[in-house]
C-alpha cells in the first residue's frame, strides 16, 4: 500500500445551465480513483459553485497510481430524475510520482463532455504521498521519467544511454463491443477514453519496469501510438530510449542557456554518455502464433529499401570492411551486437556520439488483422477490461511478433550498410479495414565505440586527437568500405577534409547534427504520390498493396531526389515517409529538410532528354524545359543562400589525399567554370540525372518538380528542429494545427490526375499557412509535420502541426538592438565592450568565409558516412524496374568545394551567436511548440509527460457549423485542455508537442461526426533569459562596422 | 473535387482586425473575400483567392465561437478555450460593442423589445447597415440594459465594470440605456438634425443632475431613474406664467437688459410671453411619464422653433436666456427664492446654445435640483435671495457653464441656420 492520493475540489465556474426553469445548476462532484468514489455536497443554484471540499484520500498501490487516472465527474443534482452529468476531467497523476517533476497539481481544468465539448471549469488540488517500495518484484516503476523530446532534455546530462525499450498492450475496443449497441454514444466514448488512459498508464509502467531492470531512470524519445484496429481491437504501443539522466546543476545551467539560444539541444551532453551494454529487451519472446501465419503477406523491405539502404542480402558487409574500419567496428559491434535491437529513438545526440551515418533504412510489412478470438471480458479486475499479463490471449504476442520481424529486418539492413546501430528510429501503422501496413524506419549509423564503454571519459579526448577527423564532416563519411559497397554507390572524397569518402547524397531520419557544416539555409522538401488500387478484400487486398508498395517508395524516392537537386542541395534530414492505405488508393507523402552539406559534393543538375532527338520542335520543347529547370536551380541557390565558391581545393593544413583523389580535385576545379552543368568526375559517367520526358513517370516528375511554388519571401520551412543558417530567433512563436479533408468527386481518376490533386492539396495548404502567418515574417516554419490519411473512399485528409518562429531579419537590426542593449546597460565597463568587439570582428570576418572553411570544432572524432542515392545514367533506361533501381541508385559527383582555414574563429562565432538573447516579455500564457526548446528561453524544469486522448462526437453537425466548425472547436478544446493541465502542473510551456492521431469520421446524412485526437508533449517551466545574461553574446554580428559602439 | 473540411487552429488565436471588422459588419464570407481582395491583401503574396477564402472562413468561424464569450466579456478574460493576449481581448470587446451612429439614432429611445427587433430590417434598409450587424448592435443594447437594470451605483461605472468597455463606449451605452429606460422620443422629423452624440451629451447631463443618484450620493444610488421630487419641485415654476404681474415684471426686466444689445430685440420683446410660457409648461409637466418622453420634441417645438423663425442667432438666444434667468431673481415677489434663483439661472441660460439647447436646458435644471434639495434642508434659505446667485456647488456650476459656453462657441455657429 505504498501511496496515498489526496484530492480536493475547490470550485467551479462558467458551468452550463442545467435547470431551464431557474437558469441555474445544482452541481456536485464525484471523485473517483480505482474503485473508490467520493462525492462533494451539492452546491445549489449556482453556475459558479464553491465546494471547497475536504481532502479526499485514496490509499492505493503504486501500480494503480501509474495505471489509473484520477476521474472527476461534475454532475447536476436532480431530485426526481437521474442526475445529469455535466462533464469529466481525467487527471494523469504520473507527474506526481517522480520526485523531480511536479509536486502538486492545482488549477482550473476544463470540464469536458464528449458530446458537448468544454462546459465550464473546475478547480482541483491533487497531491500524492509516496512511500518507498523496495520490493524487488514490484510491478510498478514509479519515478522513471518519460520525455517525448527526442534529444537529451535540456537541463539533464546523459550518464548512460541504455538503448531501445518497447512494449505494447492490446485490448478490445469498447466501441466494438456488443454493449455498445445499447449504451449511449457518451457512455461508449467515455469507456474508450478511460480504457485508453488506463492502457497508456499500464504501458508506461511496463516500460518503466524495463528501464529499471536495465538500470536506467528515464525514457527519452518516448513515442506512444494507438492502432485502432476496429473489430480486432485496440493496440497501444510505445518505443523509447532508456537512459540514465543526471540533472545539471549550477554550472550546467549556464551552459544550458547557450544551448537553448543556439537551439541545439544536444550539446549538453558533451560530458559524454556511455551507451551501456545491457541488451535491449522485448517483453514477449514471442513464438509466432497461429495468427502470424494468417498474414497475407509479410512483405518487407527487400525491394523498396534498397533504394535507401542497399541490398539487404549483403548481410555481412561489416566483416568484410577494410582493415581500419574493422578495428573500430570490432569494438563497437561486439558491444552493440549483444543487444537485440541497437536502436535509438533519439534524433539528435551529444557531440561525439554519432560517428558515421550511412543512410535511411526502412522496412514495411502488410498484415491482415485478425478477428477477435476471445471477448475476454471479466477475466480481470472490473476496471481493466483485460489484463494481459494474466490473460493468455495471443493478441499481443502476434503484434509483438510482427514488430519484431520488422525490427530484425531493419537491423539487418543496417548491418548491410556496415552500421551497427539505428538512430532516429520510429514505427508507424496505417490501417484500412482489415489490412494494416506496419512501417519502421531509422538511420543506420556507427556510434562511437568509446562512448559505449564505461569510464572512458578521459580517454576520449586523446582519441579525438588521434582520429583528428574534422568534426564538421565526420558523420558524412561512409562507414562501408569503398571496395565492398553494399550497393552500387559512387563515392567521392570529403570536401572538407579530403581524406575520406563521402556519398554524393545523404538521406537521414535524424536532425541535423549541431556541428555539421552547412552552406546556406535549408528548406522543406516533400514528395507526394497517390496510386490507385483495385478495391478488394482480405488476402487479395493485402497482396495488391504489397505489390504496389515498392513502386510507390521508389517513386517517392525519385521525387525527393529530383526536388533536392532542384533546390541545389545534397542531403535530407528528418526524412519521414508515410504511406497511407485507403480502400481504393495508396497515398505516400515523404517530407524532409534539404540542406547543402559542405562536406558532400555539389549536386548535379537535372538534364532533360527527349526520346526522339531528331524532331526539331521536340528539341525546342525539351530545351525550354531544360532552361526552366536550370533557372529554377539557380533561383533556389540564390533563395537558400547556397553560394558555392568552387575555388580552392587545396586544403590548408589538411593532409593531401592520395594522388588519385587529388587529380580528381583538380579536374573538378578546371570545370567549375560552368555553373549549371555540375561537374561529374566520377567514373566517366554522365554527370547529371537524366530525365526522359517521353516517359510518363518522367513527365509526372517534371510536373511536380516545376509546380512546387517556392516559399514566399520572408518564409523558410523545415521539418527538423532547427533551420541551418538561422540563429537569431525572436521569442515570438506560434504553434498551430491545420487539417484539411479533400473529397474526390470524380470517379474515373487516373494516377496522374490523382497525383496532381494531392500535390495541389499539399501546396495549397502550405500557401494558406504562409498567408495566415504573414504577419510573423520573417519567420521559419519548423517541425512541419504532415500526416496523411484516407479516412474514406474518396477522401484524403492532411493534418499539419508546426510552429512558426520569427527571427530578426538582418543582423544589422540585431546589431542595433545589441547596441541599444549595450547603452542601456550601465555598469559593464566600456573597456569590456571594447575588448569584446575586436573579438567579434574576428569571429565574424571569419564566418563569411566559413562556407569554404571547414571549421573543425571539437566534436565527433571520426568520419561519418552517408547513405546516398542518386540516380544517374538514366540514359540507358531499362525496362525492368529493378534495373532502373540500380542505375538510379547512385552516382557520384565530386564538385570539390573549399577548404578550411580558420576553424577557431568560426567556432567562436557560433557560440557567440548562440547565446544571443531576445527582447521578450514574460507572459503568463502556456506556450506550445513541437520543438524541444523555446527560443530565447531556458527550460529549468521538466514536469512530466502530457499524453492525452480525447473523443468528441456530435449528433448535430450542422448546428455546430458543419464539419469544419466541429473540428475547429474540438482542436481548440484539445489545446485548451493541454494548456490547462500544464498550467496545473505549474508549467508555462509544452515542448516536443505532437498530435499523433487525428481520426475524423463523418456521416453528414445523419448529421453526425466523430473525432479522436491523441496529443503528447513534455510539460516544462521555462524562464526568459534576462537581458544581462544574454547580453554579451548578443554582440556578434556579421558586419564589423556595425559593431562599433557609437 | 472539393475541400470538405478546412480548419486552422493556433495556440494563440490568430485574428485579423480587418476581417473582424468585416465580420462585425455582417458580411458573408463571399463578400468579405471580395472586400479583402479589393483591399489588396493579396498584393505581394503568392496566394490565390482560394487561400483568402479559406483564411476568411477560418476567422469567421473563430469569431463565431468567440461570440458566446463576448456576450459576457468578463468571461473572455478567464476562459480557457482561446488563448488571446489581453490587448487583443480588449480590442475584441470594444469592437464588438461598438455601434454605428446611424443605427443607434434609429433605435434611441425605443423600447428594446422583440417588436423593435422585428423592425430591424427596416432600419437596415434605411441606414444601409447589414441586418446581421443591426441585430448584433440591438442585442448589445439589450444585453447591456439587462445587465445594469438591477444594479445600484453609477451607471457608467457599472457598465464599464461589468462589460469591460472603454470609457467612451461606457458613456455612450449609459446614454442608450438611459434613453431606452425613459423612452425619450427622438425619432420625430423635427429632431432629425440632432446626432447621437448630441443626445448622448444630454443623457450625460441628465444622468449627472436629474437622477436619483445625482441627488443623493448615498447607498441607494440609482442612476437610471429621474428624481421624482425634483420634477415635483419644477411645478412651482408655474407661478411665473400664471401670475400676470409677475409675467409682466419679468418681461420688462428682461427687455430692459436686452435693449440695444441685439438686432432682434423687437422679436424678443414680442415673443417673450410665448417663449416663457412654453418653457415653464414643459418644466411643469415633467411629472407625467408621457411628457418626459416628449421632452426633446417639446423643447424644439415650443422654444427652439419660435426662436429660429425669428431668426435669432446663437448669441441672441444666449443673451436672452441669461437675462431671462437673471431677471428672475430680481422678482422679489417670488416666494421660494432659493429654488427660483438657481432654477432659472441655470435653466434659461443654457437654452442659449441651440445646438445643445436641450442639453443645456437639462443641465441647468439639474443644477437647480441640487440647489433645491439644499434649500429644502434649510441651509441656504437667505442666501438665495441675494443678487448674485450662488450655486450650491460652485465648482460643478462653473464647469457646467464653461462647458456650455465652449459648446456654444464651437458648435453654435454651425448648427444655427442663420448665424454668420
Amino acid at each position: 500500500m505504498p501511496g496515498k492520493l489526496k484530492a480536493k475540489i475547490v470550485a467551479g465556474r462558467h458551468l452550463p445551465v442545467m435547470d431551464r426553469a431557474s437558469d441555474l445548476t445544482d452541481a456536485f462532484v464525484e471523485v473517483k480513483f480505482g474503485n473508490t468514489t467520493f462525492k462533494t455536497d451539492v452546491f445549489p443554484k449556482s453556475l459558479n459553485p464553491q465546494w471547497n471540499s475536504e481532502w479526499f484520500k485514496f490509499e492505493v498501490d503504486d501500480e494503480d497510481l501509474q495505471d489509473e487516472p484520477l476521474q472527476i465527474t461534475v454532475l447536476d443534482h436532480d431530485t426526481y430524475s437521474a442526475n445529469d452529468a455535466i462533464g469529466k476531467v481525467y487527471i494523469d497523476i504520473d507527474p506526481l510520482l517522480s520526485s523531480e517533476a511536479a509536486t502538486v497539481i492545482s488549477g482550473w481544468f476544463p470540464i469536458y463532455d464528449t458530446i458537448h465539448g468544454i462546459r465550464g471549469e473546475i478547480n482541483v488540488l491533487v497531491k500524492v504521498d509516496l512511500f518507498n517500495d523496495l520490493n524487488r518484484f514490484r510491478q510498478s516503476s514509479c519515478g522513471v521519467r518519460f520525455f517525448c523530446t527526442t534529444s537529451i532534455p535540456l537541463c539533464y546530462r546523459a550518464v548512460v544511454v541504455h538503448g531501445f525499450v518497447e512494449e505494447l498492450v492490446v485490448n478490445e475496443d469498447p466501441e466494438y463491443q456488443w454493449i455498445d449497441r445499447i449504451r449511449t454514444p457518451r457512455a461508449s466514448n467515455e469507456a474508450r477514453q478511460r480504457l485508453i488512459s488506463l492502457m497508456s498508464g499500464e504501458l508506461q509502467r511496463k516500460i518503466g519496469l524495463k528501464v529499471l531492470e536495465m538500470g536506467g531512470n528515464a525514457v527519452v524519445g518516448y513515442l506512444q501510438c494507438f492502432d485502432l484496429e476496429g473489430e480486432s481491437g485496440l493496440v497501444v504501443r510505445a518505443i523509447g530510449t532508456a537512459c540514465t539522466l543526471e540533472k545539471l546543476s549550477g554550472g550546467g545551467a549556464t551552459n544550458n542557456a547557450q544551448h537553448t539560444a543556439n537551439s541545439s539541444p544536444s550539446k549538453d551532453m558533451k560530458e559524454s554518455p556511455k551507451a551501456c551494454m545491457s541488451g535491449c529487451r522485448s517483453s514477449h519472446s514471442s513464438p509466432v502464433h497461429g495468427a502470424a501465419s494468417r498474414l497475407a503477406q509479410s512483405f518487407s523491405v527487400s525491394y523498396p529499401t534498397l533504394l535507401f539502404s542497399g541490398m539487404g542480402s549483403g548481410g555481412s558487409a561489416g566483416k568484410e570492411a577494410g582493415p581500419l574500419k574493422i578495428l573500430l567496428r570490432q569494438q563497437t559491434q561486439t558491444a552493440l551486437e549483444q543487444r537485440e535491437f541497437p536502436f535509438f529513438t533519439l534524433t539528435s545526440f551529444p557531440q561525439g556520439f554519432l560517428l558515421h551515418v550511412a543512410g535511411v533504412v526502412s522496412a514495411r510489412s502488410v498484415k491482415l488483422l485478425d478477428r477477435i478470438h476471445n471477448p475476454a471480458l471479466g477475466s480481470t479486475r472490473s476496471y481493466k477490461l483485460l489484463d494481459w499479463s494474466s490473460c493468455s490471449a495471443d493478441e499481443p504476442e502476434t503484434r509483438d511478433a510482427w514488430w519484431e520481424e520488422l525490427r530484425q529486418e531493419i537491423k539487418s539492413h543496417a548491418r548491410a550498410l556496415g552500421c551497427h546501430a539505428v538512430v532516429g528510429y520510429s514505427e508507424s501503422t496505417s490501417i484500412c479495414e482489415e489490412v494494416c501496413i506496419l512501417s519502421a524506419s531509422g538511420t543506420a549509423a556507427v556510434l562511437n565505440c568509446r562512448f559505449l564503454q564505461d569510464g572512458c571519459l578521459d580517454v576520449l579526448s586523446e582519441h579525438r586527437c588521434d582520429d583528428s577527423a574534422p568534426p564538421g564532416c565526420g558523420f558524412c563519411h561512409v562507414p562501408y568500405d569503398e571496395l565492398n559497397m553494399p550497393f552500387p554507390a559512387q563515392l567521392s572524397p570529403c570536401c572538407c577534409c579530403h581524406r575520406t569518402k563521402v556519398p554524393d547524397v545523404l538521406f537521414t531520419t535524424i536532425d541535423l547534427p549541431t556541428d555539421a557544416q552547412v552552406t546556406g539555409k535549408g528548406c522543406l522538401i516533400q514528395a507526394r504520390l497517390c496510386r490507385l488500387k483495385k478495391k478488394s478484400q482480405g488476402e487479395g487486398n493485402a497482396t495488391c498493396i504489397s505489390n504496389l508498395l515498392p513502386f510507390l517508395e521508389y517513386e517517392l524516392h525519385t521525387q525527393l531526389l529530383n526536388k533536392l537537386k532542384l533546390c541545389g542541395m545534397n542531403a535530407l534530414f528528418g526524412l519521414c515517409i508515410q504511406i497511407s492505405v485507403g480502400e481504393n488508393m495508396l497515398v505516400g507523402l515523404a517530407s524532409a529538410t534539404g540542406v547543402y552539406l559542405s562536406a558532400l559534393p555539389s549536386p548535379g543538375g537535372i538534364q532533360i532528354a527527349g526520346k526522339t532527338p531528331n524532331d526539331l520542335t521536340y528539341d525546342q520543347h525539351v530545351s525550354s524545359i531544360q532552361r526552366k529547370i536550370n533557372d529554377t536551380i539557380v533561383k533556389n541557390r540564390e533563395l537558400y543562400e547556397i553560394h558555392i565558391t568552387e575555388v580552392a581545393e587545396d586544403v590548408i593544413g589538411s593532409p593531401i589525399p592520395e594522388p588519385r583523389q587529388r587529380s580528381r580535385l583538380f579536374r573538378s576545379h578546371s570545370e567549375s567554370s560552368d555553373e549549371l552543368s555540375e561537374l561529374d568526375l566520377s567514373h566517366g559517367k554522365k554527370d547529371a540525372f537524366v530525365l526522359e520526358i517521353d516517359d510518363t513517370d518522367a513527365v509526372e516528375d517534371l510536373h511536380s518538380l516545376l509546380t512546387d511554388a517556392p516559399t514566399p519571401p520572408g518564409f523558410y520551412s523545415c521539418n527538423t528542429e532547427i533551420m541551418p543558417g538561422i540563429y537569431n530567433w525572436t521569442s515570438a512563436i506560434q504553434m498551430f494545427t491545420s487539417v484539411r479533408v479533400f473529397r474526390l468527386n470524380n470517379a474515373n481518376l487516373t494516377n496522374l490526375g490523382l497525383n496532381k490533386i494531392f500535390n495541389e492539396l499539399c501546396e495549397n495548404l502550405l500557401k494558406s499557412l504562409y498567408f495566415k502567418l504573414r504577419s510573423m515574417v520573417p519567420c521559419c516554419l519548423c517541425r512541419l509535420n504532415f500526416t496523411v490519411a484516407v479516412p474514406e473512399d474518396e477522401l484524403i485528409q492532411v493534418a499539419v502541426t508546426a510552429v512558426a518562429m520569427s527571427f530578426h531579419k538582418d543582423q544589422t537590426q540585431e546589431a542595433n538592438k545589441a547596441a541599444q542593449a549595450h547603452s542601456q546597460m550601465k555598469a559593464i565597463a566600456e573597456t569590456e565592450e571594447q575588448l569584446q568587439f575586436p573579438l567579434e570582428l574576428n569571429a565574424e570576418s571569419a564566418s563569411p568565409l566559413s562556407p569554404k572553411g571547414s571549421g573543425p570544432q571539437d566534436g565527433s572524432n571520426s568520419h561519418g558516412r552517408a547513405p546516398s542515392v542518386d540516380y544517374s545514367s538514366f540514359a540507358d533506361r531499362c525496362s525492368s524496374w529493378i534495373e532502373q533501381l540500380r542505375l538510379r541508385a547512385h552516382t557520384i559527383r565530386r564538385g570539390s568545394i573549399k577548404t578550411s582555414s580558420s576553424p577557431l574563429p568560426e567556432g567562436r562565432s557560433r557560440s557567440l551567436r548562440s547565446t544571443r538573447s531576445f527582447p521578450g516579455s514574460s507572459v503568463s500564457v502556456v506556450k506550445m511548440t513541437p520543438l524541444s526548446f523555446i527560443p530565447g528561453a531556458k527550460i529549468v524544469k521538466y514536469l512530466g509527460i502530457i499524453n492525452m486522448f480525447f473523443i468528441r462526437e456530435t449528433t448535430s453537425l450542422r448546428e455546430e457549423g458543419g464539419v469544419s466548425g466541429f473540428l475547429h472547436a474540438f482542436i481548440a478544446e484539445v489545446f485548451a485542455m493541454v494548456r490547462a493541465h500544464v498550467a496545473a502542473l505549474g508549467g508555462n510551456a509544452v515542448v516536443s508537442y505532437s498530435m499523433k492521431e487525428c481520426v475524423f469520421m463523418e456521416n453528414p446524412n445523419k448529421n453526425q461526426a466523430q473525432c479522436l485526437i491523441n496529443v503528447s508533449g513534455d510539460a516544462v517551466i521555462f524562464t526568459r533569459e534576462s537581458d544581462q545574461e544574454g547580453h554579451l553574446p548578443q554582440t556578434s554580428h556579421p558586419q564589423p562596422t556595425e559593431d562599433t559602439p557609437p | 473535387m472539393s475541400v470538405e473540411l478546412d480548419v486552422f487552429v493556433g495556440n494563440t488565436t490568430i485574428m485579423d482586425q480587418e476581417v473582424y471588422q468585416l465580420w462585425l459588419s455582417g458580411y458573408t464570407v463571399g463578400d468579405a473575400v471580395k472586400v479583402r481582395m479589393d483591399g489588396g491583401v493579396l498584393d505581394g503574396c503568392d496566394a490565390s483567392a482560394e487561400v483568402l477564402r479559406s483564411d476568411t472562413m477560418d476567422q469567421f468561424r473563430t469569431f463565431q465561437m468567440c461570440e458566446r464569450l463576448l456576450h459576457n466579456p468578463a468571461k473572455l478574460a478567464n476562459q480557457l478555450l482561446f488563448q488571446i493576449p489581453p490587448d487583443r481581448q480588449a480590442m475584441l470587446i470594444d469592437r464588438y460593442y461598438a455601434f454605428d451612429d446611424a443605427f443607434v439614432r434609429e433605435v434611441l429611445g425605443k423600447k428594446l423589445s422583440k417588436g423593435t427587433k422585428k423592425d430591424l430590417d427596416d432600419v437596415s434598409s434605411k441606414t444601409g447597415i447589414l441586418l446581421k450587424s443591426c441585430r448584433r448592435q440591438f442585442d448589445n443594447f439589450k444585453r447591456v440594459f439587462k445587465v445594469v437594470e438591477e444594479l445600484k451605483g453609477p451607471l457608467v461605472e457599472n457598465i464599464r465594470q461589468h462589460l469591460l468597455l472603454s470609457d467612451r463606449l461606457a458613456r455612450d451605452y449609459a446614454a442608450i440605456v438611459f434613453f431606452a429606460n425613459h423612452r425619450f422620443e427622438t425619432g420625430k422629423k423635427k429632431l432629425q438634425y440632432l446626432t447621437f452624440q448630441d443626445f448622448a451629451f444630454c443623457a450625460g447631463e441628465l444622468i449627472s443632475h436629474w437622477t436619483v443618484g445625482a441627488m443623493d450620493n448615498q447607498l441607494e444610488d440609482m442612476d437610471v431613474d429621474l428624481d421624482k421630487e425634483f420634477l415635483q419641485d419644477l411645478k412651482e415654476l408655474k407661478v411665473l406664467i400664471t401670475d400676470k404681474d409677475l409675467l409682466d415684471q419679468h418681461k420688462s426686466l428682461v427687455c430692459t437688459a436686452l435693449r440695444s444689445k441685439t438686432k432682434v430685440f423687437a422679436e424678443m420683446e414680442a415673443s417673450f410671453k410665448n417663449l416663457s410660457r412654453g418653457l415653464i409648461n414643459i418644466a411643469a409637466k415633467l411629472t407625467n411619464t408621457k411628457d418626459v418622453r416628449d421632452l426633446f420634441i417639446d423643447l424644439v417645438e415650443k422654444f427652439i422653433e419660435p426662436c429660429r423663425s425669428d431668426r435669432w442667432v446663437t448669441i441672441d438666444v444666449n443673451l436672452y436666456l441669461t437675462h431671462y434667468i437673471n431677471s428672475a431673481h430680481i422678482l422679489d415677489t417670488f416666494k421660494h427664492q432659493a429654488v427660483w434663483n438657481s432654477l432659472w439661472d441655470e435653466l434659461f441660460k443654457m437654452l442659449t446654445d441651440i445646438q445643445h439647447v436641450t442639453v443645456c436646458f437639462l443641465v441647468k435644471m439639474g443644477m437647480v435640483a441640487s440647489g433645491a434639495s439644499a434649500a429644502a434642508e434649510g441651509t441656504r434659505a437667505t442666501a438665495a435671495s441675494s443678487e448674485e446667485p450662488v450655486p450650491v456647488h460652485p465648482t460643478q456650476f462653473t464647469t457646467s457653464i464653461s462647458f456650455s459656453f465652449r459648446d456654444m462657441l464651437n458648435v453654435g455657429c454651425r448648427a444655427w441656420p442663420h448665424s454668420g
